[in-house]
């Protein structure tokens, strides 16, 4: 039961904002487990009543087994790793690592050899008389890790700890704070609004939309096969269409937008005739053909004839915005195969019927 | 015209006030410090220490003392005063009542500390507020005006917004992350603010302390109409020097001397007053 943490139907509001509406979440032991979602989701409050910062309205906190609901965070079996670190500017970096230990009314002794090896844990070694100030800010957050993991606690929760960061350094702590994870085995609770950060590092992620997890998942799951509108389009999954079911047949469903361009769509069990539904398609399994060869070679693939409109140079890849009758899609092309194309240029876009994603939404009748 | 002389010709008028009304009666003061009283009271201008050597014997060092002393109780008793109610006011009172709380800290420089002494007269004396409700009480009276105690009271009294007001500055600011990560590594409310809130308002300490102590080392109000002039202050020796005894030069060696207790006390302080400025 070490490191297991079960959320059961957490609410939090402030004042008229519901922040986190009825949340159950079981968080594995010693699984990193990735709360993601835009700001104002709910995540971070989330992480601040597992870590006993804020009280919730309704709802348990069990860790390892034991309802932590009505414990202070002093009294918590959990650290944290704060968004600006929260490093104490009164004390050295080796003072900063302590604390937590003397606080556990440590021997001096003992708080030097476990505060040197934290240190060293994160490649800090000798550093430990600097003042937090005189750091960069990639170290600083290094400290701040090291000041939470050498208390041992049963879980670690980190509060967009590389947000402050610059892009290269947090794809660098990616990795850092991955293999730390692996090696000390403690069940890390991360918070981010970065869906590659998520995908890199966790081995679960649940997306939370307006207070709500919507779906929880290993990243290939979630980025495989993402069940709303929301968890899609926060995935990348950039074009998302609103469609009716025309008819269902033999493992394929004909669909037909509201501007009238139709295609197929692997059948998943879920499409039901005349049904309006929410669908979507990654752009990087659109893809162009010659109209005259698609003629020829019919790959039973979706074939929509529009024109290029734009162009979104991203150097690995770019994405072109192609008008399909009333539609306007993207369709990604990676730099390999990439050719010049003009604007205004008539083309011919090729997905596969299982690259539709059926998405189940409640609101599929909306907007 | 260079930011570099803008600058100078802005700091000029603020110089020149400083050197007309601070260097240049300090350095009358001196000068007459070092003279002799005449007769009738005016100064000789023939220069000896004389009167540092006067100021240096036991009779003046014990009234020194006792001034150092008061200072310091005072200083210690606004520190224990206003840190809980700064507190109050900077991290627990809702923002928007914070600035009308604070200007309830300040209202009493509305009226004029003398104004608000003889107040304090009517509060203690023999047939005064707390008296009369004893008595209704079957109690007293007791006597509460004219000794050590009413003169610390008044001073505390009327140091107090100055400790106030520096420490919540210090408090108000401080990043509430901060606690919270001393709370997640293990610090109940206690140990939290020992280990923390306590050492990052160190600058609004510093600062509120020197603010209270300097003006405390020369008070004379308070013990001159709170104590009755029973006991002798520096402050009230001073002002005695000048306005009765009429020994301007001896009140002078007085004052210098006071400002190098006060001088000393900076020196030793330097370290964190200086972090109280950069703060």
């Amino acid at each position: 039961m070490r490191g297991v943490v079960a959320l059961q139907g957490l609410r939090k509001a402030f004042g008229d904002v519901v922040a986190v509406r009825d949340v159950s979440l079981e968080i594995r032991s010693g699984e990193f487990l990735t709360l993601l979602g835009p700001s104002g989701c709910g995540k971070t409050t989330l992480l601040r009543m597992i870590a006993g910062f804020e009280p919730p309205d309704a709802g348990q906190v069990l860790i390892s087994g034991r309802d932590v609901t009505a414990r202070p965070a002093y009294q918590r079996p959990v650290n944290t790793v704060f968004q600006q670190y929260a490093l104490f500017p009164h004390r050295t970096v080796a003072g900063n690592v302590a604390f937590g230990l003397e606080m556990q009314r440590l021997g001096k002794a003992q708080i030097a050899e476990r505060v040197e090896k934290a240190l060293e844990m994160v490649r800090l070694g000798g550093l430990g008389d600097r003042r937090p100030s005189q750091l960069s800010g990639g170290q600083q957050q290094r400290v701040a890790l090291a000041r939470a993991v050498v208390l041992e606690p049963e879980v670690l929760l980190l509060d967009e700890p590389m947000a402050a960061l610059d892009l290269k350094l947090r794809q660098e702590m990616r990795v850092e704070v991955k293999n730390l994870q692996e090696r000390l085995g403690i069940t890390f609770v991360f918070v981010t609004h970065d869906q590659e950060e998520a995908l890199v590092m966790s081995d679960r992620i649940a997306v939370m939309n307006r207070g709500c997890v919507e779906q929880v998942g290993a990243p290939e799951a979630l980025y495989d096969r993402p069940r709303t509108r929301f968890v899609a389009d926060f995935l990348a999954v950039r074009n998302l269409l609103r469609a009716t079911v025309v008819s269902v047949s033999s493992g394929r469903a004909a669909l037909r937008t509201p501007g009238g361009v139709t295609f197929a769509a692997a059948d998943d069990g879920g499409y039901r005739a005349g049904a309006a539904v929410w669908v979507g398609v990654r752009p990087e399994r659109m893809r162009f053909v010659e109209a005259e060869a698609s003629e020829l070679n019919d790959d039973g693939d979706n074939r929509w004839h529009g024109t290029l409109e734009d162009e979104i140079y991203l150097g690995d890849r770019t994405d072109w915005r192609v008008r399909v009758g009333e539609e306007t899609v993207t369709v990604a092309e990676s730099a390999a195969v990439a050719r010049a194309r003009r604007r205004g240029e008539p083309v011919t876009v090729s997905f596969p019927a299982d690259a539709v994603l059926r998405l189940e939404d409640a609101e599929a009748e909306g907007r | 015209m260079t930011s570099r002389r803008a600058a100078v010709l802005l700091a000029l008028p603020g110089l020149v006030a400083l050197a007309a009304l601070f260097v240049a009666p300090q350095a009358l003061m001196f000068e007459s410090s070092l003279g002799r009283r005449s007769f009738y009271g005016g100064v000789v201008h023939q220069w000896s220490l004389d009167n540092y050597r006067r100021a240096l014997e036991p009779l003046y060092l014990t009234i020194l003392a006792r001034s150092v002393a008061l200072a310091l109780a005072t200083t210690l008793l606004c520190l224990l005063l206003a840190y809980p109610v700064a507190y109050w006011i900077g991290r627990r009172a809702p923002m928007r009542a914070r600035n009308a709380l604070l200007v309830l800290v300040i209202l009493p420089f509305w009226t004029s500390f003398l104004v608000r002494m003889y107040a304090w007269i009517f509060v203690l004396r023999t047939e005064g507020l707390v008296n009369t409700a004893l008595g209704l009480a079957g109690l007293g009276p007791l006597n509460l005006l004219y000794n050590d105690a009413a003169v610390l009271l008044g001073q505390v009294y009327g140091e107090l917004p100055f400790m106030i007001l520096p420490l919540y500055a210090s408090l108000e600011r401080l990043d509430r992350s901060l606690l919270e990560a001393a709370a997640d590594l293990g610090a109940g409310p206690g140990r939290a603010l020992w280990r923390v809130t306590l050492p990052l308002s160190r600058p609004g300490i510093v600062a509120g302390s020197v603010l209270v102590f300097i003006p405390s080392l020369g008070a004379y109000l308070a013990p001159d109409l709170l104590g009755g002039a029973r006991t002798v202050y520096m402050g009230s020796l001073i002002q005695s020097q000048f306005a009765f005894v009429r020994d301007a030069p001896f009140g002078a060696a007085l004052s210098f001397l006071l400002s190098l207790v006060v001088l000393l006390l900076l020196l030793v302080f330097r370290r964190p007053l200086g972090e109280a400025r950069r703060a």
